[in-house]
């Protein structure tokens, strides 16, 4: 297994690229919600992001992958306890995943042989401080959604389950991808995520020829092709790292609260999490591009992407989102930036 | 039908897609095989064992331990020690999955999940009928296709040329594809309106392999033509030649304003002429080809959900059972001590192992839910002229609330409709209600009443909801004036008939169903039609939004 094909060599898809590296700033933007066709490079995008990340430091067989042995769990059977660097996470969840795999259980095997009580940890235990990854997460069960959901909000895994009483740490970025013809995923769901994209495969023809040669140069000469990479890859993950570091100092006037509001009222998104989602994404657009002020110009680069999926519509309603939200921005906002921005 | 000339050529080329296989696993991900059980399958089977002698099996039913490894509880049970058992994937050498069209999206995951990662190769055998084929998820990353359907025993008995894949090993590394034959790949399979960019990169893979196992110093355009029949030909959506007058695809969304504007510099040939060149590059019957194995490729349905056993939704734990533990059951701890409890003083006597707990293999209880199964609604509606005079926007409109009361439940929809000759499935049994509603507008009126075949088309969508552990309800709004028989003549007699003996076929079947009379006036025949089918009788006259969910309910629920 080699390295990961390199972020900043997927070609396109700006939309998906932009929303996986706000997560990266802001892990507490919330989820990303991928929709498209196949073979467009979702899982490519996650996998390059979290192997562009710096790696993080960690207790070597720790199950969470906390930093320091202090933070190791107690009902944890430590291995090694050296501190390693690693990289970052990439967990895939995979389609048929019971409840137990996922959120951890009884350990069975130490339960029936040693007749141990100790807890298995699950998928959740081994994406913290990464990334968890879900193909067709509209076919998944309801459940089971719902349950992700919850813990990536809180940050917490709350086992209570077989005599067992553990919380540890969860701190993922959930990226879910389906296709929307094959299900839909319900209001109250489709709502806890953070961002949406839609990709669709490339439609230029050059485009596509580019996709492919750049793959094929990877399939035939990674070490090559990774190196011709590595500048780029380089400089994003400094960009990335300085935008977390100014996150905090970006100031949020009072003009643009009043432009996420009125947005938000005026395209109907239930609820206030669309507000609240989309201030947090237009601050770490803002901290990317190393501006002090929060501005207009960061909330319509976001806009899309954070209320897209929010929208109150009726279920069987065919109009297309995007342009509902490109057109009540252009109501509001003006086709042309003001002096405003 | 194929000549002798075509389906000994087709024989050939399977051969050498289990050649590409073998020799390039990572590159084309694996070989989707689709052909009925018998002779031909069997001397197909008996190349596998030559070409891929350590080639594994597995079947759909598979358990997740077999597959990725995991803790051999009976082993470790009976010797006291964690035994572990290591998963075929781990063993690196290329699988063979059996009844794929079976497999379970569980199953499909793990193994896309292996394919994606450049795994040893997996190749698939098929033997779906009509429209049964294996989940996309996994067709999506098998990158050659090969159906045997047509072949006859005679066809093999041609001389074959043995593959030298030692040599062809040697060769494959030199040999590399040049800029213009990558871009002519890219350009056929966009043509050819095949949206993902696998294919084209799983028939660079596959160029390289045959150029390499035909004994070519550099890939040749043959060779070219050779992986596109191979990779593009069981995805391809339009025929090239009508490529120029091809809409967009329909659920493209606007061009992103902000994508980079690419320099026109890059290709001063227009794309016909390009398209020209390739034309004249590939042998001259590849398109022939290409439009036959369109027709006898499979087209998959349009739902992933729903694994293959009776029930495909958990519902409420109930009562544990004693069983083998495998990836489908959890054990249930807790009864499994409270099975073994009572025993321990026996067991701690006898045994020569010092140990906390003594369970046996017995004592093994595995949690157990309420199985629950998702609903599938068959909307069968009469499309006809008749119909269409009266009232076939409303029966539109009837269906557009009872989707409404689909998606409140979470149900699957699937759209019928007959008018004309014949009867056709506009819809796979899908939870897109959009998609439901959008091909339920763009439906014309007009024709005949072929009222057996709409019923006998959802009939058969009902058995393969079953078989996908589904329970189907057949909703069918009509007027009733069947006058188009099965065989498409115009005979009302025998349309009336043939309509009755569909209707008991449905009842035997014990799919239940509703009817809703769309006629102006409520035609008796209609009545007695659904007396047979067991079916509530709702003339949509008098139907409102009320009565019409309260029926659909009663009809799906009792």
């Amino acid at each position: 297994m080699t390295q990961p094909f390199p972020f900043s060599a997927i070609v396109g898809q700006t939309e998906m690229k932009q929303a996986v590296i706000l997560t990266a700033i802001d892990p507490g933007i919330g989820g990303v919600l991928v929709f498209g066709d196949r073979g467009t490079g979702k899982s490519t995008a996650v996998r390059a992001l979290a192997a562009l990340l710096p790696p993080i430091t960690q207790v070597a067989s720790c199950p969470i992958n906390a930093p320091t042995l202090d933070e190791c769990p107690d009902w944890a059977e430590l291995g090694s306890k050296k501190v390693v660097k690693r990289p970052t996470p990439v967990i895939d969840l995979p389609l048929g995943a019971t409840e137990d795999r996922v959120v951890g259980a009884l350990d069975i095997e130490r339960a029936l042989t040693r007749g141990e009580k100790a807890f298995e940890p699950g998928l959740l235990a081994r994406a913290n401080r990464g990334y968890l990854y879900i193909d067709e997460v509209n076919l998944l069960e309801d459940h089971i959604v719902d349950l992700l959901l919850d813990v990536a909000q809180s940050g917490e895994n709350v086992v209570e389950r077989e005599g067992l009483s553990i919380r540890h740490p969860a701190r993922f970025v959930l990226v879910g991808s389906g296709n929307p013809e094959e299900g839909e995923l319900r209001p109250q769901l489709l709502d806890r995520f953070g961002l949406s994209v839609e990709v669709t495969s490339p439609k230029d023809i050059d485009e596509r020829m580019e996709v492919v040669r750049r793959r094929d140069a990877y399939e035939r000469d990674p070490e090559g092709f990774l190196k011709r990479w590595r500048p780029r890859d380089g400089k994003l993950r400094r960009q990335i790292l300085k935008a977390r570091e100014a996150l905090a100092e970006v100031e949020t006037p009072d003009a643009v609260l009043r432009d996420c509001a009125e947005l938000c009222v005026a395209i109907g998104s239930d609820g206030l999490r669309g507000e609240l989602t989309l201030l947090r994404a237009a601050r770490a657009v803002a901290a990317f591009e190393g501006a002090a002020h929060l501005e207009r110009a960061h909330l319509r680069k976001v806009a899309p992407s954070a209320l897209r999926h929010r929208l109150r519509r009726d279920p069987l309603d065919e109009a297309g989102s995007s342009q509902r939200i490109a057109r009540a921005m252009a109501d509001l906002f003006g086709n042309f930036r003001t002096a405003a921005e | 039908m194929l000549d002798t000339a075509q389906t000994q050529a087709n024989w050939q080329r399977a051969r050498l897609a289990l050649g590409v296989l073998a020799l390039d696993p990572a590159g084309v991900g694996g070989l989707w095989l689709r052909a009925r059980s018998g002779p031909v399958r069997d001397r197909f089977m008996q190349e596998v064992r030559r070409i891929l002698p350590d080639a594994r099996r597995i079947h759909p039913n598979i358990e997740d331990e077999a597959l990725l490894g995991g803790l051999n509880l009976t082993a470790t049970l009976s010797t006291g020690r964690v035994v572990t058992s290591e998963g075929l994937l781990s063993a690196n050498a290329p699988l063979v999955l059996t009844m794929a069209e079976r497999c379970p999206p569980r199953l499909a995951a793990h193994l896309g999940a292996t394919l994606d990662q450049g795994g040893p190769g997996l190749l698939a055998l098929d033997e779906g009928v009509d429209e049964e084929a294996p989940p996309e998820a996994l067709t999506e990353r098998l990158g050659l296709f090969i159906s045997l359907d047509g072949l006859t025993q005679g066809d093999l008995l041609g001389p074959e040329d043995p593959l030298d894949l030692d040599t062809a090993r040697d060769r494959l590394p030199k040999l590399t594809c040049t800029a213009e034959q990558v871009d002519t790949l890219v350009i056929m399979a966009a043509k050819l309106g095949i949206d993902s960019l696998r294919a084209p990169l799983f028939a660079l893979s596959a160029a390289r392999s045959i150029a390499a196992l035909l004994g070519n110093n550099s890939v040749t355009s043959a060779d070219l033509g050779l992986a596109a029949e191979l990779t593009f030909a069981h995805r391809a959506v339009f025929q090239p030649e009508s490529a120029e007058e091809a809409p967009a695809p329909p659920d493209a969304p606007n061009p992103e304003p902000g994508s980079e504007a690419e320099s026109d510099t890059s290709h001063d040939l227009p794309d016909e002429i390009l398209l020209e060149a390739v034309k004249a590059s590939l042998p001259p019957d590849v398109l022939a080809q290409l439009a036959d194995a369109r027709r006898i490729r499979a087209r998959p349905t349009g739902t992933g959900a729903g694994a293959r056993h009776r029930g495909n939704r958990r519902g409420r734990p109930v009562q544990s059972r004693p069983g083998r533990p495998g990836s489908d059951a959890r054990v249930d701890l807790i009864a499994t001590l409270r099975a073994a409890a009572p025993w321990q003083t026996i067991r701690k006597q006898s045994a020569l192992i010092e140990r906390a707990v003594h369970i046996r293999k017995d004592d093994i209880r595995l949690r157990r839910y309420e199985t629950r199964s998702d609903r599938l609604l068959i909307f069968t509606v009469d499309a006809s002229g008749s119909a269409a005079m009266a009232r076939l926007a409303e029966a539109k409109g009837a269906i557009e609330i009872l989707l409404g009361e689909a998606y409140a439940r979470r149900d699957h929809v699937a759209l019928v409709a007959f008018r004309g000759e014949g009867a056709e499935l506009l819809l796979s049994p899908t939870r897109s209600l959009v998609q439901t509603k959008r091909r339920l507008q763009a439906l014309p009126g007009g024709g005949g009443t072929p009222l057996a075949a709409g019923l006998k088309l959802a009939l058969e969508t009902a058995h393969t909801a079953s078989a996908r552990g589904m329970t189907p309800t057949v909703v069918l709004l009509t007027d009733g004036r069947a006058n188009i028989a099965l065989d498409g003549t115009a005979n009302r007699g025998q349309a009336s008939s043939e309509a009755d003996e569909m209707a008991r076929l449905i009842d035997a079947a014990g799919v239940s169903a509703l009817v809703i009379d769309t006629a102006l006036r409520p035609q008796p025949a209609l009545n007695a039609l659904s007396q047979t089918l067991s079916a509530p009788y709702i003339a949509l006259p008098r139907a409102d939004a009320h009565r019409l969910s309260d029926a659909v309910r009663a009809a799906t629920d009792g």
